[in-house]
């Protein structure tokens, strides 16, 4: 974070980042929570690319902005009386309590750690450099969640899968 | 890999030019973000002109194409030939009324047009045109095509829903299902290419196509299909054009939409039919180069000629064929696209393996793969088609059949042979 082209950008970002996930929780209307949720994720990723990781930052737009958005879309809409908006709800002192902890927590343990400045220079091709981690050192892991992935799928096509299909062809 | 600067005059690469100048602004001694932000706007600049230009002309050539093909005359009135026919409409856009529907959510209308806009000119940004006309030369470009191609769901839902339209809210459904299950095939495709070059950078795509003389169709012909296919789907054309299909949801989501608004969905529409096809001609038509060719006639010249060429494809098969239904449009994604595509990724990665580890010289290895691959392509789709119960075309017409014969088909009745 050295040139102000950065320092500018981090700056905005940030902004657009923490402003939009505000208009998550205080706006009515699920459909603009979901709206300001992807502007959110696109703060992020544009974050990501100030880092230098363009990887990530480009699967950050394709899964969360892309996917993940679309998922809660479905959601909202398939779901009965799904339009009704955010409701009033008595957890919200309590909610705004555990938040405030949780942002207290964090901004306390960043500021207070005394973070190590690596001095390696910058990956030119991060892309490779994670595939290769990802197939080598951390084989377990990505393997562990593909096994999740698969059973997840599992678990949809049999949630949605009629009890039992020869009866119902019977009749 | 990329050659040294030639002189400025030399309009093989605009980027010549292009890099003159920002040379030139550097003598002059401005500080460094001058040029960064200077090639930004010329860049920025001439992909908007192309573009415009390209889409007023299309949208007449369309018209008058797909009018001989259905053997009428197409617009022929205003100017010659009705050469004036896309000024006349874009001005007729521009100067209606605009409406918005009652109970609509008025930001999210407002909203979506912008939106649809944005991703579909985004992606002209990693597009090489030219050796050197690159306006971000990403080094994972391939991905941020995908991912740039996702974000145009969310503008299609935000259209639908905010319409307060039932039939726009079920076009933006159907867009969306179509979207999501073709952009898996999509991903698969690109993957085995990306497999096969090693590189996701489309600069890189390219000139290895130009370093082995050999472009990526003739070595990838079922992942060439598939991203037709997909791609067809993601610019949202006849024959998959389901999801405004006027005989059964009016418009789609765009049916509350008039004046300039609509012509932002026309023009993204358009637009994204060119980015489709300018990614089909980088990824698997060799980009800018044919085969010695670019050292003659400006690359960027070959690349439109290429681009034009691809784009003619679409609009032919809007000519001809017909519409698919929403139900037979998903179960070709996933019942016959996506096993097909998945042992493509399978075969291409066998086959970078084998090519690595045999220590096979590229003279041997890639006209077996392409012999291999085109076989199999050929082998997969029609015993694919064999095992899901298409034996041969469904109704191989000898005669005309007339419409009172077909009607006269009785329910529960074995069809009669006609």
């Amino acid at each position: 974070m050295d040139d102000t082209g950065t320092v500018v950008a981090f700056y905005v970002l940030s902004a657009m980042t923490v402003g939009s996930a505000l208009g998550v929780v205080v706006v009515r209307n699920l459909v603009h929570a979901v709206v300001f949720l992807i502007v959110s994720f696109m703060g992020v990723a544009g974050l990501y690319i100030t880092l230098s990781a363009d990887f990530v930052a480009v699967t950050q737009i394709l899964i969360y902005a892309g996917a993940v958005s679309v998922l809660l879309l479905f959601a909202i809409v398939l779901t009965p009386r799904g339009e009704r908006g955010n409701s009033e709800s008595f957890l919200r002192l309590p909610a705004l309590l555990l938040a405030l902890l949780v942002a207290f927590t964090l901004g306390y343990v960043a500021i207070d750690t005394d973070w190590v400045i690596s001095d390696r220079e910058g990956f030119e091709e991060t892309a490779s450099v994670i595939g290769e981690a990802l197939l080598d050192k951390y084989v377990l892991p990505f393997e562990i969640a593909s096994v999740l992935l698969l059973a997840a799928m599992l678990g949809a096509i049999v949630l949605v899968r009629p009890e039992t299909p020869t009866e119902e062809a019977g009749e | 890999m990329i050659r040294p600067l030639a002189e400025w005059y030399d309009l093989r690469d605009i980027g010549n030019a292009v890099g003159a100048l920002l040379e030139q602004i550097e003598d002059w001694g401005a500080p460094d973000w001058v040029p960064y932000v200077v090639s930004g706007l010329i860049g920025v600049v001439a992909i908007l002109l192309w573009t415009v230009l390209s889409v007023l002309a299309f949208i007449w050539i369309e018209r008058r194409v797909v009018g001989l093909m259905q053997n009428r005359i197409g617009p022929n009135r205003v100017g010659p030939m009705g050469l004036l026919q896309p000024v006349a409409d874009a001005l007729k856009l521009l100067f209606k009324e605009p409406v918005t529907t009652r109970d609509s959510d008025r930001v999210l209308f407002w909203l979506a047009p912008i939106v649809v806009f944005i991703p579909t000119m985004v992606v002209f940004a990693v597009i090489p045109f030219g050796e050197r006309m690159v306006l971000a030369d990403l080094n994972v470009g391939v991905l941020f095509l995908i991912a740039i191609g996702s974000i145009n769901t969310i503008a299609v839902f935000m259209a639908g829903w905010s319409s307060n339209n039932k039939y726009a809210l079920l076009g933006a459904m159907r867009t969306i299902a179509m979207l999501i299950s073709y952009e898996l095939i999509q991903v698969l495709v690109l993957l085995a290419a990306v497999l096969f070059v090693g590189s996701m950078r489309l600069g890189d795509i390219v000139a290895w196509q130009q370093d082995y003389g050999v472009w990526l169709i003739f070595l990838q012909p079922l992942g060439l299909l598939g991203y037709v296919i997909a791609g067809a789907v993601e610019m949202n054309r006849s024959p998959t054009d389901t999801a405004e299909a006027e005989s059964e949801i009016v418009a789609g989501y765009h049916t509350e939409y008039g004046g300039i608004k609509f012509g932002f969905f026309y023009q993204a529409e358009y637009l994204a039919g060119f980015a489709i096809a300018a990614v089909i001609v980088t990824l698997y038509m060799g980009g800018w180069t044919l085969w010695g060719l670019e050292e003659w006639v400006p690359g960027w010249l070959i690349f439109l000629a290429k681009l034009y060429g691809v784009f003619f494809i679409y609009i032919w098969s809007r000519g001809t064929l017909p519409r698919l239904r929403i139900d037979q449009l998903m179960g070709f994604a996933w019942k016959f696209m996506l096993p097909l595509a998945l042992v493509n990724v399978l075969v291409v990665g066998g086959e970078r393996l084998l090519w690595q580890e045999a220590e096979l010289s590229s003279g041997e290895a890639l006209p077996l793969f392409g012999v291999v691959n085109f076989v199999l392509a050929v082998g997969l789709i029609v015993g694919w088609a064999w095992i899901l119960g298409h034996r041969r075309p469904d109704r191989v017409a000898h005669r005309a059949i007339l419409t009172k014969e077909v009607g006269a088909i009785f329910y529960g009745e074995p069809a009669p042979n006609i």
